[in-house]
């Protein structure tokens, strides 16, 4: 494979780790209020995300500085070109992280609602703006960015729900698994909406052999998030986790397939690429240490693998 | 005022802020790390309750480091587009190894760290922290080498308007990274340096004041408690000093050779001059001193800011190529002055508080006339600090990479007024309010002090060294974790 292309797909790979990622992360921060009762069961949902969401947070971290190195114009444009939402964005990742570490350092419960507040709207802001943002870039509309906005938002908090219902255990647990069906009323239609709006975006819907793979993809999307659902009520939480991250990660794969090989309006991967020897010398580098960094990122959830239960004070 | 003398602002106020909490990420992880591996080593447990205590203000910090260096990544798209699609090729290289290489080892192993005191063994968890400060000081390294660039652009060729990379090696070996790592890195351990003395000789105070006499053989006992970190950090500071200095002098001496406009205007040194003097404060010169550390030969030749003024713009054609020049003078003498008497602090504390001879006789308390020099010194190095980046930076321009690129052809084309105003004002907004919260959230822990730690069964180091594998209950039941998982 070319290395410009082999790039774009690197880059692809690392956002659609940080929407699988940080998609349940999101999700988690904004039920945290819901699913928990006492200040116990709230330590207990906001545990299931707390040794791995900064880990999480660094794909987007990486997946930035990987499209600065490959694809400096696209980096430069995509962020210049969306410069008020990206802003906001970065205030509620702001937010979030520092309500996430402070929460457990406060001493006063009147402050800890500063910090569940600041995680609640740190994880939706950035939960429904890369999305409204990515739905922008395909169809240059404000009511689409708009589905886009509701459809990642309504997919992280499903994703987050079945997320906790997998790592909890208790009331906690059942509470997660009914959120996460009530979830779905809004996330399957926006799903099908935004889903299908992917592949369209390029070509009329009618000429849908001109793109076969993203409509495979768009498609299977739906098809697992209705799985993660289904699944979620038979309970087979580990089936459900599995079904909305894929479907995720399969509508991440179908918004990048279309961003290919224009990635912003008038500008190619080409023409946004790097020299080759950039390119190959960070293809080097990335080949060597990506497979450590999935070794212990992995061996993290490995660590904190059991279900949590709620702290009896 | 336009949308450029606004991005600029921006990333002065965003990098500033930042750079307030990453040193302490970068030296208080590395003490956090030391007195861990103390208590791994001999099982005394004031080691344990200094690790949590000095664990729980890192933390603090770690927290408002990360979230405000996601800005710093992304503002160089957002507010300078131009500059990003010129240097992306070569600059953007060593901000994807950063994230790859540095981030993720930090944020997964201290999440390990955080999250696993009863969950690892203890010699992985020790490592945990250990992987974490290594990565915190890689990442240094990583951006120091692509700031360093653009003060001294290595390693690439100008192809079609763009810098293209031609050796990466070049760049991350760059002679001008090469002396600003130790130095940068080496004031980040000042700072930390400082911020421990801070709150050790606040305890101290603190202590004392609620046993004046010192009768009680309990207070005295947690007074003594404070010698060991108070003495680490006396150590870490004078040899971190000691560093800072050596890279500092040579970080001189290739100003001389690759940025002799800003060392012209850090001396105010108008036409080039041969024996040039060097001035502390205006009006008193030292002669020769400036040519002698610029280049070693007290009779060298040391160039001026109207002479390469006119050279400038025979070769770059017309403009001003001057930078601010009384915020370039004065940031270089704030810098060695507040620097420098951190580190004389830190002397002068090693020998107050050095052990008295014979191997029984009690070791000398600290005075408390020092526990309070060293809580009102807390902002000398965090100053110092700045200024040195003030002189660094603002002493580059008119450029963003030197000799290749202006600031003013770096920003974003495409970006208002408007939208930058709007962003400056939010960003700082919201660095304010959380500045405050994270002073008043410090000062509360530092206040309350280190928790006792829960009763345990007595331990001797070597039986805790053998049996890691097999502790992990033992370990549950020891220790409170610091959240419940």
């Amino acid at each position: 494979m070319e290395l410009t292309t082999f790039w774009f797909a690197v880059i692809a790979f690392l956002w659609t780790g940080y929407f699988v990622l940080e998609g349940f992360d999101f999700g988690v921060g904004l039920l945290a209020p819901v699913l928990s009762r006492d200040e116990a069961e709230r330590k207990q949902v906001l545990g299931t995300i707390g040794p791995v969401w900064d880990g999480n947070e660094v794909w987007l971290i990486t997946a930035v500085g990987a499209m600065f190195a490959a694809f400096p114009a696209w980096y430069a444009g995509l962020l210049s070109e969306f410069y008020l939402p990206i802003t906001l964005v970065l205030v509620g990742l702001i937010v979030r992280g520092v309500g996430l570490e402070w929460r457990g350092k406060v001493h006063h419960a009147s402050d800890r609602v500063w910090c569940d507040l600041a995680v609640m709207v740190g994880s939706g802001l950035p939960a429904f703006l890369w999305g409204a943002v990515f739905a922008d870039l395909l169809h240059n509309s404000a009511f689409a960015a708009l589905v886009g906005g509701v459809f990642s938002l309504s997919v992280c908090v499903l994703h987050g729900a079945v997320f906790v219902a997998l790592k909890t255990s208790g009331p906690v647990h059942a509470r997660a698994r009914r959120t996460a069906m009530a979830t779905s009323a809004l996330a399957l239609p926006a799903a099908v909406v935004a889903l299908s709006g992917i592949p369209s975006a390029r070509t009329a819907v009618a000429d849908w052999t001109a793109s076969p793979w993203l409509w495979a993809c768009a498609l299977a999307a739906m098809a697992a998030l209705a799985a993660g659902v289904a699944l979620t009520w038979r309970g087979r939480d580990g089936w459900a986790f599995t079904a909305t991250a894929s479907s995720i990660a399969l509508g991440a794969v179908a918004l990048f397939g279309a961003l290919w090989p224009a990635p912003l309006p008038g500008l190619t991967v080409a023409d946004a690429a790097s020299g080759p020897y950039t390119l190959g010398v960070l293809t080097w580098i990335g080949l060597i240490a990506l497979p450590f960094v999935l070794g212990y990122q992995g061996w993290t959830y490995w660590v904190f693998r059991k279900r949590l239960v709620a702290e009896v004070s | 005022m336009d949308a450029l003398d606004l991005a600029r602002w921006q990333f002065g106020v965003t990098t500033v802020y930042h750079f307030l909490f990453v040193p302490l990420t970068i030296g208080l992880g590395v003490f956090v790390a030391g007195l861990q591996t103390a208590w791994h080593r001999t099982g005394k447990e004031h080691y344990l309750r200094l690790t949590k205590f000095f664990g729980k203000l890192f933390l603090i910090n770690f927290a408002m480091g990360v979230v405000t260096g996601i800005v710093q990544e992304f503002q160089f798209g957002m507010n300078w587009s131009e500059y990003s699609v010129f240097v992306g090729d070569v600059f953007g290289a060593p901000l994807a190894l950063e994230a790859l290489l540095a981030f993720f080892l930090e944020s997964t192993f201290l999440g390990l760290w955080i999250f696993g005191w009863d969950k690892l063994p203890k010699r992985i968890h020790l490592a945990t922290i250990w992987a974490a400060v290594i990565g915190s000081n890689l990442s240094a390294y990583f951006i120091l080498a692509a700031n360093a660039w653009m003060k001294h652009p290595v390693g690439y060729e100008v192809v079609d308007g763009k810098a293209r990379m031609t050796d990466l090696w070049a760049v991350l070996t760059n002679s001008t990274a090469l002396a600003q790592v130790p130095h940068v890195v080496g004031a980040a351990f000042v700072v930390a340096g400082g911020f421990v003395l801070a709150v050790c000789g606040y305890r101290i105070l603190q202590e004392r004041r609620a046993d004046p006499d010192r009768t009680r053989p309990m207070r005295r006992g947690a007074t003594d408690m404070w010698r060991t970190p108070m003495r680490a950090a006396l150590v870490m500071t004078a040899i971190a000093g000691a560093v800072v200095a050596g890279s500092g002098d040579m970080s001189a001496k290739l100003l001389h050779e690759q940025q002799p406009m800003k060392l012209a205007a850090a001396e105010g040194l108008r036409h080039d001059t041969a024996g040039a003097p060097f001035s502390p404060v205006p009006g008193v010169k030292v002669p020769m001193l400036l040519s002698f550390l610029a280049t070693g030969d007290p009779q060298a030749v040391v160039h001026g800011t109207e002479d390469l003024q006119a050279r400038f713009t025979q070769q770059f054609g017309p403009a001003d190529y001057r930078p601010n020049l009384p915020v370039v003078f004065w940031s270089f003498r704030v810098m060695i002055v507040f620097g420098m008497s951190t580190v004389g602090l830190s002397v002068l504390g090693l020998w107050l508080t050095r052990r008295r001879r014979g191997k029984q006789a009690p070791p000398r308390e600290t005075p408390s006339w020092l526990a309070r020099v060293c809580v009102l010194a807390l902002p000398l190095p965090t100053v110092a600090m700045i200024s040195g980046w003030l002189l660094s930076e603002i002493g580059r321009q008119p450029w963003t990479v030197q000799g290749e690129l202006l600031t003013a052809a770096s920003v974003s084309p495409g970006v208002s007024l408007g939208e930058v105003a709007v962003s400056l004002a939010v960003f700082t907004a919201l660095y304010g309010a959380l500045a405050l919260a994270e002073a008043v959230l410090l000062v509360r822990h530092v206040k309350a002090g280190p928790e006792p730690v829960p009763a345990r069964r007595p331990e001797t180091p070597s039986s805790s060294g053998g049996r890691d594998g097999g502790s992990a209950e033992d370990a549950t039941a020891r220790l409170q974790p610091t959240l419940m998982y």
